[in-house]
This record gives C-alpha cells, sequence and structure tokens, in this order.
C-alpha cells in the first residue's frame, strides 16, 4: 500500500517542485546551478535523511533532494544500477554486495553518519538488570521461559519484539540471537511506543527499542557480550565509545565518481547542525 | 444503472486483482529467487521439509542423523560466512575465484549444507542441489508457523492467522450482539424522546472516532484491565481484541437495528397491545420479527467490520502467530499481519505474494459468512408467507 501511495504522491511532488523551481528561476535567475539529488535506501536512515534534507532545502534553494525509503538492500542495488546518488544503508555491505559492485566496477565510498544503538528493557519491578547475549538469544527463541532460570522471581517471561517490517527486528536477530528465528509465541507490536506501553505494564515483559527512547516506565538492562564478565550499561556514552555491544553504524553510501554531485547533502549530514538533528531524530551523534 | 454496472465491474476488477496476486504464492518455491541450498556430493539427504530447513538453520538440528543421514555434525554456511575460511586475497581481487572457492568448500566439508545465489554456482559443481518442493496449497493452509521472512527458507502457514482471525471476530460479535441489540431496544421502545435525542448522536459518535484511537485505548485501558481480572502474565490477547473490536462494531449494529425496529408499523403494535399482549411482549412476538431482516444487516455489517479491522487489533493482541485455544492467549489476526507486513514485502515477491493470498482467504471468509446470513434470512421470509 505504501508503495501504490508512493506512486501517487511522487508525480504530485514531482509537478510541485517543478512549479516552484520555474518561480524561483523567474526571480532569481540562473544564479546556482541546480542539483538534484535522489537519496535511497533504509527506513531506518529515513526519518534522519529526511529531515536533513528539507532543512539543506531551506538554507541552500540550489540543492533539490528526494528521498525514498523501502530498505536498505533496496537502496544499495539502486546503488547498483545507478538510479539512486546515495543510498541509505542501516549495515556494512554484505559480500554479494560487494561482488556486484565489483562487478560493476564501481568503488564505493561509506560515510557514517550516526549510530543507532538498541536498549533491552524490562519492567521496572523486575530484579534482573543485566543478562548476558546467550540469555538474551534463548528468552527470544524461546528456550528460557521463566526468569527463575536467569536469576528472577519465579514468572513467566514476556517476550516483545517489533513487526518483522521493522529494521530493528532484522538487527536484533542478526545482533543478539545469532541470526536463529524469533519463538512464535513471542509478541509483535506495531511501534516503539507500544512496546515502553507494554512492558511498563506487564510483570514479566522483555523487549527492545532504540537507545534514544529513554522513558522511566521501564528498566534498561546491561549486557555482556563475553559470557558474563563484563556488563555494559546502556548510555548514549557507551554507545560513542562503541564499549556498549548493540549498536549499529548508519551509512550513505555513494560512487566515488559521483562525489562531487553529493558532497553537499554528505557535509551537511556531518556538518554540527547535521549531527543535531541526529539526536533530535533519537540516534546517536557521532561525536 | 449505469453507477450499479460501475460499482460491481470495480468490485470484479479487485476481486481478480486480489486472486491473480494471491495464487501466484503456489506457483513459487519458498526460498528467495536464484538461492540455492546445496549439500555435500556424498550427503545422502535428498530433500528437506521447509520446517526441517528452519530448525537447521536455528541449530535445532544439529546432527544429519536426525534428518535420516549418517552420523555428521551439520555445519551451516551463508555466503557472508565466506571470509572465516579464505582471505579476500584469496578470493581474487575482483572476487573471481568466489564460485570455486565455494565448491571447493562444499567438496572438504562432509557435513555442509550451504546457502548461496545460483550466481556463484560454479560451472562444475560438484556437490549436491537439495529439491525444494513449490508451496502447497494445503501446506499453506494448514501449516503452524508463520515466517515469511525468514532466512532461507520462508515459513508460510497461516493457520494459526486463520484461527486468530476467526476466534476474535466471534469474540467481539457475542459481546456486541446482545449489547447492541439491548441497546437498540431501549432507545426504540422503551427510552423516552429526549433521552433517545441524546443518545443516538452519541452513539452514532462511536463510530467516527479512528480506530487507531480504539486500539490505543484498549492497549492503556483494556489491556491491563483483563490482566489485572484474569491473573495473567500478558494482557495482549484475544479477549482484548474482542472486546475492542465490540466496542467498535456496536454504532453500526445499533444504528441500524434501531432504524429497522422503528420502522414496525404502528398499527402492528397497537393490535399487539390491544389484544392484551404486554410491552415486552409485544417487542418480543411483533418488533422483533418485523425487524429481522434489519438486525441481520446490522449484524452483518458489525462482523465485517470486526473481522476486517486492523488497526486496533494490531496493537491489542499481542500478534503472536500461535494457534489459539482460549481467547485469553494472544493472538495473530489476517488484516493485523497484512497491515504490519505489505509495507516492507518486496513488490511482486514471495512475501508480497502470501499476504494477497492471505487477503483472498479473508475475502472468502466474509462472503461465506455474507451467504450464510442470506440464506437464513431468505429460509426465514419464505416461512412467513
Amino acid at each position: 500500500m505504501n508503495k501504490i501511495k508512493l506512486f501517487l504522491i511522487l508525480p504530485l511532488i514531482g509537478m510541485l517542485s517543478c512549479g516552484k523551481a520555474k518561480t524561483e528561476d523567474k526571480t532569481s535567475g540562473d544564479k546556482a546551478a541546480a542539483v538534484s539529488v535522489t537519496i535511497k535506501g533504509s527506513d531506518t536512515v529515513l526519518p534522519l535523511a529526511q529531515k536533513e534534507a528539507e532543512d539543506l532545502m531551506k538554507s541552500d534553494a540550489g540543492t533539490s533532494v528526494t528521498v525514498v525509503g523501502g530498505g536498505t538492500g533496496v537502496g544499495i542495488t539502486a546503488l547498483i544500477d545507478g538510479t539512486t546518488d546515495i543510498a541509505m544503508a542501516s549495515r556494512d555491505l554484505k559480500t554479494e554486495e560487494k561482488l556486484k559492485f565489483s562487478e560493476a566496477k564501481k568503488e564505493i565510498e561509506q560515510v557514517v553518519i550516526a549510530f543507532d544503538a538498541l536498549t533491552v528493557i524490562v519492567n521496572p519491578a523486575n530484579k534482573i538488570s543485566k543478562l548476558t547475549r546467550e540469555q538474551l538469544e534463548k528468552i527470544f527463541t524461546g528456550e528460557i521461559k521463566n526468569w527463575k532460570e536467569v536469576g528472577g522471581a519465579d514468572e513467566k517471561i514476556v517476550a516483545y519484539s517489533r513487526e518483522s517490517s521493522s529494521g530493528t527486528y532484522e538487527f536484533f536477530k542478526e545482533e543478539v540471537m545469532a541470526k536463529k528465528n524469533y519463538a512464535t509465541d513471542v509478541l509483535s507490536l506495531p511501534a516503539t511506543g507500544a512496546i515502553v506501553q507494554a512492558v511498563g505494564q506487564t510483570k514479566g515483559a522483555i523487549g527492545y527499542i532504540g537507545l534514544a527512547y529513554e522513558t522511566k516506565e521501564v528498566k534498561q538492562l546491561g549486557v555482556s557480550y563475553d559470557q558474563g564478565k563484563t556488563f555494559i550499561e546502556p548510555s548514549i556514552e557507551s554507545a560513542k565509545d562503541k564499549t556498549y555491544p548493540i549498536s549499529r553504524p548508519l551509512f550513505y553510501m555513494y560512487d566515488k565518481t559521483n562525489a562531487a554531485k553529493v558532497k553537499s547533502i554528505v557535509d551537511y549530514a556531518l556538518s554540527e547542525a547535521g549531527q543535531k538533528t541526529v539526536s533530535d531524530i533519537g540516534y546517536i551523534p557521532l561525536k | 444503472m449505469l453507477s450499479g454496472a460501475a460499482t460491481s465491474v470495480t468490485v470484479i476488477l479487485i476481486v481478480f486483482f486480489l486472486f491473480i496476486e494471491g495464487a501466484g504464492v503456489f506457483s513459487r518455491k519458498p526460498i528467495d529467487d536464484g538461492y540455492l541450498l546445496a549439500v555435500n556430493a556424498t550427503n545422502n539427504v535428498k530433500t528437506l521439509q521447509p520446517s526441517q530447513i528452519k530448525d537447521v538453520f536455528d541449530k535445532k538440528i544439529t546432527n544429519w542423523k536426525q534428518l535420516g543421514g549418517e552420523d555428521r555434525p551439520i555445519v551451516l554456511f551463508r555466503t557472508s560466512d565466506i571470509t572465516e575460511y579464505y582471505t579476500e586475497e584469496e578470493l581474487g581481487p575482483n572476487f573471481e575465484y568466489f564460485p570455486e572457492k565455494i565448491n571447493e568448500l562444499i567438496e572438504k566439508q562432509p557435513g555442509i549444507i550451504a546457502f548461496f545465489s545460483d550466481k556463484y554456482k560454479a560451472e562444475k559443481f560438484s556437490g549436491k542441489e537439495l529439491d525444494i518442493d513449490k508451496i502447497k496449497v494445503w501446506e499453506f493452509l494448514s501449516g503452524e508457523e508463520w515466517f515469511p521472512t525468514a532466512q532461507p527458507i520462508a515459513q508460510m502457514g497461516v493457520k494459526p492467522l486463520i484461527y486468530g482471525t476467526l476466534w476474535v471476530s466471534f469474540g467481539a460479535i457475542l459481546l456486541a450482539l446482545p449489547i447492541g441489540l439491548a441497546a437498540a431496544i431501549y432507545l426504540s421502545e422503551i427510552a423516552k424522546k429526549r433521552t433517545r435525542s441524546l443518545l443516538k448522536p452519541l452513539i452514532e459518535l462511536l463510530a467516527g472516532i479512528p480506530s487507531v484511537v480504539y486500539g490505543f485505548f484498549g492497549l492503556v485501558v483494556i489491556v491491563p484491565l483483563i490482566q489485572s481480572t484474569f491473573n495473567l502474565p500478558v494482557g495482549e490477547t484475544g479477549l482484548a481484541g474482542s472486546v475492542v473490536l465490540a466496542i467498535m462494531a456496536l454504532p453500526t449494529i445499533i444504528t441500524i437495528s434501531e432504524d429497522a425496529m422503528r420502522n414496525t408499523p404502528r398499527a402492528m403494535k397497537e393490535a399487539s397491545l390491544a389484544l392484551g399482549a404486554s410491552k415486552w411482549q409485544t417487542i418480543y412476538k411483533v418488533v422483533m420479527p418485523y425487524s429481522a431482516s434489519g438486525i441481520t444487516a446490522g449484524a452483518i455489517l458489525g462482523i465485517g467490520r470486526a473481522i476486517g479491522e486492523t488497526m486496533a487489533v494490531l496493537m491489542v493482541t499481542g500478534n503472536a502467530a500461535v494457534i489459539p485455544n482460549t481467547l485469553l492467549a494472544p493472538v495473530r489476526t489476517i488484516p493485523a499481519t497484512i497491515a504490519a507486513e505489505l509495507g516492507e514485502a518486496p513488490n511482486g515477491g514471495l512475501h508480497y505474494e502470501a499476504l494477497f493470498a492471505l487477503g483472498c482467504i479473508l475475502f472468502l471468509i466474509t462472503f461465506g459468512i455474507n451467504m450464510l446470513v442470506e440464506l437464513v434470512t431468505n429460509r426465514k421470509a419464505h416461512k412467513k408467507h
């Protein structure tokens, strides 16, 4: 449905922006050569790229930016085909994708524009304050069903996840669950807000949300990626210095031969204003 | 006449489109296009069920013995694992040795199961490709696991979704029909004119509230209430969905039934009262039978709304795709699945077509219910004459 809507809306936007460009041409003449850039890819990066593009277009009338979602894979495929200038990605290039780029004889520049981190949350009444990656994996694959088994009270574990269309669903699966599938009885909710609400009101609940959504209704857990030797508390600082393990970089990727065209956008993303947008949207800025 | 024809044509076109897209799923294999699963040539396992492949890649099955093969541990291989076996130099600067290296690896590792794109299948491929069956209609309907995005094999079992939809809808109707009828009788026969003119717009207002609002109301109010009343570990249950849907279906049922009841000719009612029947007897024996078709119409529209409702249900039922055996467990309904997943499903892909097939099933369910009700009301009408 989203796509159909997009098809309907895109021409409309196209028409509107054409009209606008024309009127501006009349007033300002051909002062600046108009640059039109397409950004496509990850839905995780989408809100950030969208906001940055809007801000950039406000300050620089000569640049027009179109941002389209669809997922990291879609963006990278479009970059290979040459149908987009910048691909948004919430993960590194896969080996298959590197292969395709080398087949197409393209050299790709990857720029990290922000970090995204997930925190594992439980109900505030829960005694548990830290878990290892292995325990999290077993909870979400359904092997551990009671808090007793990880040192908590005798209470059934109710695991919440995001819907399978969400980028965080895949991220959590790959990063925490070693690519295993979720158990069938894991509850899935359509929005981060719903997860916070549900975990806050369900005693045995566990779920995961973006690090930036700090709320008082839920308790964030420390996690360990070395079988319980060190537990790292989730915080903006630990995500920035990369000690916090459940985090991932967000990329802009572009063809090196195309660098001049996309420079203003990439520079803006890395600038102070761009990085401020990063924290406003809820991701972790680079510095 | 013209508008009627135009509507019919549009409806037929939509249904046609739905079924064309939905039927596509049965001409596909549950593996991504252009990918294959291969094992070592000496391995005597020829075919694997989708559920077995899932268990293998979830490391629940770790030995070929469990699949009827030799006693060998299973080694998993995905394309991205190649760097654990070979350095980038060994793969060549432009990965030109990639197919050979995969081939070599499959040859060397007797227990391997490899998942990779057929582009990297070497010309002299010495491994054995596993046969993967196309999705069969019966497997689609009776499968009990719904993992449409699982790698390497998608699990397409819609049984839990069908059951979830039916449980929630019937629960909603069971709650809404008695309350709705009672309210309609009260409004049309018993309430004073002033109460009626106050209550009816209020009830109609209920229909104008967006379903997301109902969903959030359900999540914040009804879910904790159910959790504490029944002392459950989790409040997101089929019952929560039923309650929210019942509230949403009420305005439809009340308004339509009430209109039908008020259409009962005054002469009939007065005749009944004149014969000495009490007010209740008149309602039960005269008003209700006279307005039966209107009440059924209200009920059908109510059920229609309940079965097709998406957003409110998505927020309160927990959406775990397990076959429910009680209303007090989380369920996942068909509309919620379509709404949650269609945005991400690549256009024309397997997942996309599977969601359209779900739409077909939903259509058939509603169609069946409508036919049934039509049949029942027709029979009643014949009896009268």
